[in-house]
C-alpha cells in the first residue's frame, strides 16, 4: 500500500514537470516567433529574453513558496512551475548552440561577450526575482 | 542558430509540446538520478543534463548542415532542437542553484557551476557538431 502511493506520487511529480515543461516549451517557442518574426530581432534575442525571464520567475516563485516564503504551495504545483514550466521555457543548449555558430561565423570575442551576457542578466533577474521575494515575504 | 519559428502552424506547436514534454520528463529523471548518487549539495544534475544537452544539439545540428534533406528541415528542428533538447536542458535551475549556493555562502562553487557550465557546454556543443562532421567525412 505504501509502495503504491510513493509510486502514485512519483508518477504525479513525473506528470507535472513533463506538462510543464510541455507548456514552457511552447511558451518559448511562441515567444521566440513574436520576439524574431513580430519585433523582427535576432534569435539570440530570444534565447537571451526566455532565460532572463525564467530565471526571474523561477527564483520569485521558489523563495515565495519555500520554507520561509509566503505561500503554501505543495510539492508537486512547485515541481510543476519551476522543473516544469520554468525548466522547459529557458534553455541552454540554444544558447551553447547560438555561441557556438557565433564562434563559428562572426569570431569568439562575439561568442564570448554574448555567452557572457545571457549568463550574467540570467542571474542578476534571478538575484532580483529573489530580492523580490523576500520582500513580499516579510 | 536556433530561429524559433520563421513560420508558425500547429504542427509546430503540436511538435514543441511533444519535445518539451519528453525533454522535461527526461530531465527530472536524469537530474534527479544523478543528485541521488552522487549527492545534491553541488548541482551536478543540472550539470550533466545541459552539457549532454549541449553535445546532442551540437549532434543535431551538425547533422541538419550535413543533409539538406528532411534533417535540415523545420520539423525536425521544432520536434528535437526547441522542443526535447530546449525542455531537456534549462537555465533557470542552473541561475537558482547558483544563486543559492553563493547565498549559503560557498562562493566557489557557485563560480565553479557558472563558468565550468557555460565553458564545456559550447565545448559539448563543438564536440558533437565536429564528430558528425568526422564521421559523415570518412563515409564519403
Amino acid at each position: 500500500m505504501k509502495q503504491a502511493s510513493r509510486k502514485t506520487e512519483a508518477l504525479r511529480l513525473y506528470l507535472a514537470v513533463g506538462c510543464g515543461a510541455a507548456l514552457g516549451a511552447l511558451l518559448r517557442f511562441v515567444s521566440g516567433f513574436f520576439i524574431v518574426s513580430g519585433m523582427g530581432a535576432g534569435a539570440l534575442w530570444a534565447t537571451g529574453f526566455v532565460n532572463v525571464v525564467g530565471s526571474f520567475v523561477i527564483m520569485l516563485f521558489a523563495t515565495i513558496t519555500g520554507p520561509d516564503g509566503r505561500w503554501m504551495v505543495g510539492p508537486t504545483a512547485r515541481q510543476f512551475v519551476m522543473g516544469g514550466i520554468c525548466g522547459g521555457f529557458t534553455t541552454f543548449s540554444a544558447m551553447s548552440l547560438d555561441a557556438f555558430l557565433l564562434a563559428l561565423h562572426g569570431g569568439p570575442v562575439q561568442a564570448v561577450l554574448y555567452l557572457t551576457a545571457v549568463i550574467f542578466f540570467s542571474l542578476a533577474a534571478a538575484w532580483v526575482g529573489y530580492a523580490c521575494a523576500m520582500r513580499i515575504n516579510r | 542558430m536556433v530561429f524559433p519559428g520563421v513560420s508558425m502552424s500547429l504542427e509546430a506547436c503540436v511538435l514543441v509540446l511533444a519535445g518539451g514534454f519528453i525533454g522535461g520528463i527526461a530531465r527530472f529523471f536524469l537530474s534527479g538520478f544523478v543528485g541521488r548518487r552522487i549527492g545534491e549539495i553541488f548541482p551536478w544534475g543540472t550539470f550533466v543534463v545541459n552539457i549532454t544537452g549541449a553535445f546532442l544539439i551540437g549532434v543535431v545540428a551538425g547533422l541538419a548542415q550535413a543533409s539538406q534533406g528532411f534533417l535540415a528541415g523545420e520539423m525536425v528542428r521544432d520536434f528535437l532542437m526547441v522542443g526535447l533538447l530546449g525542455g531537456y536542458t534549462t537555465i533557470s535551475s542552473y541561475a537558482l542553484q547558483s544563486l543559492n549556493l553563493a547565498l549559503g555562502g560557498q562562493q566557489r562553487q557557485a563560480l565553479f557551476n557558472i563558468v565550468a557550465s557555460a565553458v564545456l557546454g559550447v565545448v559539448a556543443v563543438g564536440g558533437g557538431f565536429a564528430m558528425v562532421a568526422g564521421m559523415l567525412g570518412q563515409g564519403q
